[in-house]
């Protein structure tokens, strides 16, 4: 059993998954069947100023499906904590005065003028709790009244108040960041000039589930009309590495601690935003849809992939996969693949031929008795026929080794690096050095 | 009186009331709407799909799956009646082990095909319940086309002979049109009279009449229904029953396996119908297995199915023989009845034991019987027939017979395995080249791409 045991920003966890500020976190009651469960930490839904917002009493979720009606995304209309705010005060410390060992961080989203946060910061800081996450990031509901993505949407109002948190704390602050909007880094850039201590994202997406086809009204519908909400879940996984990774390996952001959050689902998914550079990671779908027990898995996960790779700290992980996030440009053109299939894990399903033949290169043939191969002379390693087999590990991409001749283009496969930015094709390209 | 399964001799009644009801229920009980999207959630839509191949009757099984799993079932049913108008039957009878499930990839990757049997059952009621039917007539042509024998053959080839703006007539020798479906299969595998409802529902079409007790040969000659309409289909079926060359073959208890499946389907109350105490079914196919199991069902105390040759040769599939043998069937190879053993009445029937070349081995069995099933096949019945290729009228691939005018398809044509599935085929297919013939018409035909019909 590896050791999962969790610093982030000097905050100490017994294993780097939180539960992020949300539903989960509300109350005393799911917290602490929560730590019963065994996470290591929690970000307490977000606390806003008396008279407490209200939410809606019609369905606040909408759903998208895959196979087996397995939930691949979630959209959340649901605002901040519809509770007064001392009673969430004095759940808070008793909830960390009986788990000690476990991270409580407490979400807040309170006007953007300074006297609120002055108000609110001390009364936290009075639960014992190890941190705040300023909640910059929901877009709906909140961010109408010139909160949530509101702030996150505008990098000066986001470098202001984290100042201002800064200024009226000794607890570490992290600020959560909106994705709905079109340059991660700006944001990211803003909170780390007002003092962050690190920056939490994502927060949840814009967006409208579905459409009830018999009541012409997106979904969740509340009688008759619906409003766009946060979307969340494993669709929304590979927009947040994209932005985890955009913060990681950006030179000048490059040292900011990162909560990675996004669709974590899996012990997996938890140890690939940490390779990109999250110094820890936050769910919420996930438990929303199985349940707090899932981060058994996810201990046991990450344990023993740790245990088979030789590492002893779950900061070996962190990081480590952003020196192969490049830009595109960098890619090597002279790598070229094809396309194997193994015919004993073959089922003959023909779909790798559909979509070749249909939408790519025509690179499949297909023979009498239903038997699939890859034509080398047509295939670009396009990659779709892997991604659209039922089997997995069938269909390879296999890196032809320098020397032989590419049968697509008649050259040879060079052994050396070449990328765009050299490419005789290029207009603006650099005679290579 | 009141009989057990203990009471010797042909008796009713062996069983509880209640048990009967629960004995002859449905064998597959219908997929409810969650098990239906959790059986199509598992199809992989596959390119030429392996499962299309294997269908006699080419219904493009990924495209309904996929309309059942969007949630338009009704949809899925068209597509699947658009080639098979008796998809509901095939849906219940199809050996679907050996035939589109055999070919599901999801077989070969887990040894768990889709539920395609199953998945059309779904659709297929989901549209009939409702009484709709999909499908309209073309414009009159002013022909008129003879089907003789209202089974599956006679009737799909109707269907689509009514669909393409035709005038049909159907003479069938029984009081009730379906043939085998309303007559010839077991009661669990079509329960609530579907077969019926099925014929009332596909006659909705229009122009299709149906002259009852009509039989060829009888009231009916092939002359004469060749110079009363522009073309004849023969879809009549077997109607004999094969003579078990045994001694005493002819003692009383011993009847044919076809017509204890009829008394079955046809009885208001199957209590009533008698079963033996000791019963043996002489055969191999899936006549031989539905009498033995209806018998074990009715309760008789002990069943034997004796078949000549391996249970590898047997006409019954895997499935249908491991039902048999779940029932309490007692199934015996390589054994050929000599003599039928009794005073008057059956008592015992003898075996000789054969190898695989069927030479007797010396040894033999003797079963008790108080009642005999004959079920070695059926055969061809009639006089001034087209041609035969064997026991059977000779076609060819578009169910041409010898005479001009004629075609032939179902069981009583050659080729072809004897199965619902590919009577209905048959039929269609017939019916598409006597439209040809009559209209003239070639390539894809407008009324039929109109109703959503584009194979063919």
């Amino acid at each position: 059993m590896a050791d999962l045991t969790s610093e982030f920003v000097g905050i100490k966890s017994p294993n780097p998954f939180w539960l992020a500020s949300a539903p989960p976190t509300d109350k005393e009651y799911n917290v602490r069947r929560a730590f019963d469960a065994g996470w290591g930490g929690v970000v307490w839904k977000t606390l806003g100023l008396d008279p407490h917002v209200v939410n809606v009493n019609g369905p606040r979720y909408g759903a998208i499906y895959g196979a087996e009606r397995r939930l691949l995304g979630l959209n959340n209309i649901e605002l901040i904590t519809d509770r007064p705010l001392q009673t969430n005060l004095d759940e808070i410390k008793v909830v960390k005065r009986d788990y000690p060992d476990r991270a409580m961080i407490v979400s807040l989203m309170v006007p953007c003028e300074e006297e609120p946060w002055k108000f609110i910061l001390p009364l936290v800081e009075d639960t014992g709790a190890d941190g705040v996450e300023l909640n910059f990031g929901c877009p709906h509901g909140m961010s109408e009244r010139g909160m949530g993505s509101a702030v996150g949407q505008v990098p000066e109002y986001i470098e202001m108040v984290t100042r201002w948190v800064k200024a009226n704390t000794r607890m570490p602050v992290i600020v959560k960041l909106t994705p709905n909007i079109t340059d991660i880094r700006k944001p990211a850039e803003a909170a780390m000039k007002g003092g962050a201590d690190a920056v939490s994202l994502i927060n949840t997406i814009n967006s409208i589930t579905s459409v009830d086809l018999d009541l012409f009204a997106p979904e969740p519908t509340i009688d008759g009309k619906g409003a766009h909400g946060g979307y969340c879940g494993p669709a929304v996984k590979p927009i947040a590495l994209n932005m985890v990774a955009e913060i990681a390996r950006d030179p000048a952001l490059g040292q900011v601690p990162i909560s990675g959050i996004g669709g974590i689902t899996t012990w997996r998914d938890a140890a690939e935003f940490m390779a990109l550079g999250a110094g820890n990671v936050q769910v919420c779908t996930a438990a929303m849809t199985y349940g707090f027990k899932i981060v058994q898995e996810m201990i046991s996960g990450l344990s023993d992939y740790m245990d088979s790779k030789g590492l002893s700290s779950v900061d070996e992980i962190v990081g480590r996969a952003v020196p192969n996030v490049t830009d595109w440009q960098h890619l090597n053109l002279n790598y070229i693949a094809k396309a194997k299939i193994n015919q004993d894990l073959c089922i003959s399903c023909g779909r790798c031929f559909a979509a070749c033949e249909d939408t790519s290169h025509q690179a499949i043939a297909m023979s009498e008795d239903r038997t699939f191969t890859v034509i080398d002379e047509e295939c670009v390693a396009c990659n779709l026929c892997v991604n659209v087999c039922p089997v997995e590990a069938c269909i390879t991409m296999e890196a032809m080794a320098p020397g032989l001749v590419d049968p697509r283009t008649g050259k040879v496969v060079e052994p050396d690096y070449a990328n765009w930015t050299t490419h005789p094709n290029n207009p603006a390209a650099k005679a290579a050095e | 009186m009141s009989s057990d399964t203990f009471t010797p001799g042909i008796v009713p009644g062996r069983l509880d009331d209640a048990a009967y009801a629960e004995q002859f229920s449905d064998l597959h009980p219908p997929l409810d709407p969650h098990e239906a999207l959790v059986a199509a959630d598992r199809c992989y839509f596959c390119h030429d799909a392996p499962c299309i191949t294997a269908c006699p009757t080419d219904i493009d099984i990924p495209l309904f799956i996929r309309q059942i799993a969007t949630g338009t079932p009704d949809a899925a049913a068209k597509t699947i009646l658009s080639q098979n108008i008796m998809g509901g039957m095939c849906a219940r009878v199809c050996p679907t082990e050996q035939l589109c499930e055999e070919a599901c990839v999801r077989e070969l990757a887990e040894g768990k095909p889709v539920l395609i049997g199953q998945l059309q059952r779904y659709a297929t009621d989901h549209l009939q319940d409702q009484g709709i039917h999909p499908f309209s007539r073309a414009a009159a042509t002013g022909k008129t086309v003879a089907v003789v024998g209202a089974g599956p053959a006679g009737l799909s080839c109707a269907h689509r002979l009514a669909m393409l703006g035709h005038d049909v007539v159907v003479y069938d020798a029984r009081p009730k049109a379906g043939g085998l479906n309303e007559y010839g299969i077991a009661t669990y595998k079509t329960v609530e009279g579907f077969a019926q409802a099925e014929v009332d529902w596909l006659l909705q079409i229009g122009g299709i009449r149906i002259e009852y007790g009509k039989a060829l040969g009888r009231e009916e000659t092939l002359e004469s229904l060749r110079s009363g309409y522009d073309a004849v289909f023969l879809g009549m079926g077997l109607g004999g029953v094969n003579a078990l060359g045994a001694d005493g073959a002819q003692k009383e208890g011993v009847v044919n396996a076809v017509d204890f499946i009829a008394e079955l389907r046809q009885a208001e109350d199957v209590a009533q119908v008698p079963v033996g105490r000791d019963v043996v079914v002489i055969g191999g196919g899936m006549t031989a297995i539905d009498a033995a199991v209806q018998a074990k069902l009715l309760g008789a105390l002990n069943v034997t199915l004796v078949y000549r040759r391996g249970r590898d040769r047997m006409n019954a599939s895997v499935f249908e023989q491991d039902l048999a043998a779940s029932k309490g069937v007692r199934i015996v190879t390589h054994a050929v009845p000599t003599a039928v053993i009794g005073n008057g009445a059956v008592r015992e029937i003898e075996f000789d034991y054969v190898d695989d070349a069927m030479t007797p081995t010396g040894q033999t069995l003797r079963l008790a019987a108080d009642q005999v099933f004959r079920a070695i096949g059926q055969t061809l019945v009639g006089d001034g027939l087209p041609a035969l290729d064997g026991r059977k009228i000779q076609v060819d691939a578009a169910g041409r017979t010898s005479v001009e005018g004629v075609w032939a398809g179902g069981d009583c044509a050659a080729g072809g395995d004897d199965l619902t599935v590919t009577a209905v085929a048959e039929g269609r297919d017939a019916a598409m080249d006597i439209h040809a013939t009559l209209t003239g018409a070639v390539g894809l035909n407008p009324a039929l791409r109109k109703e959503g019909i584009w194979l063919i």
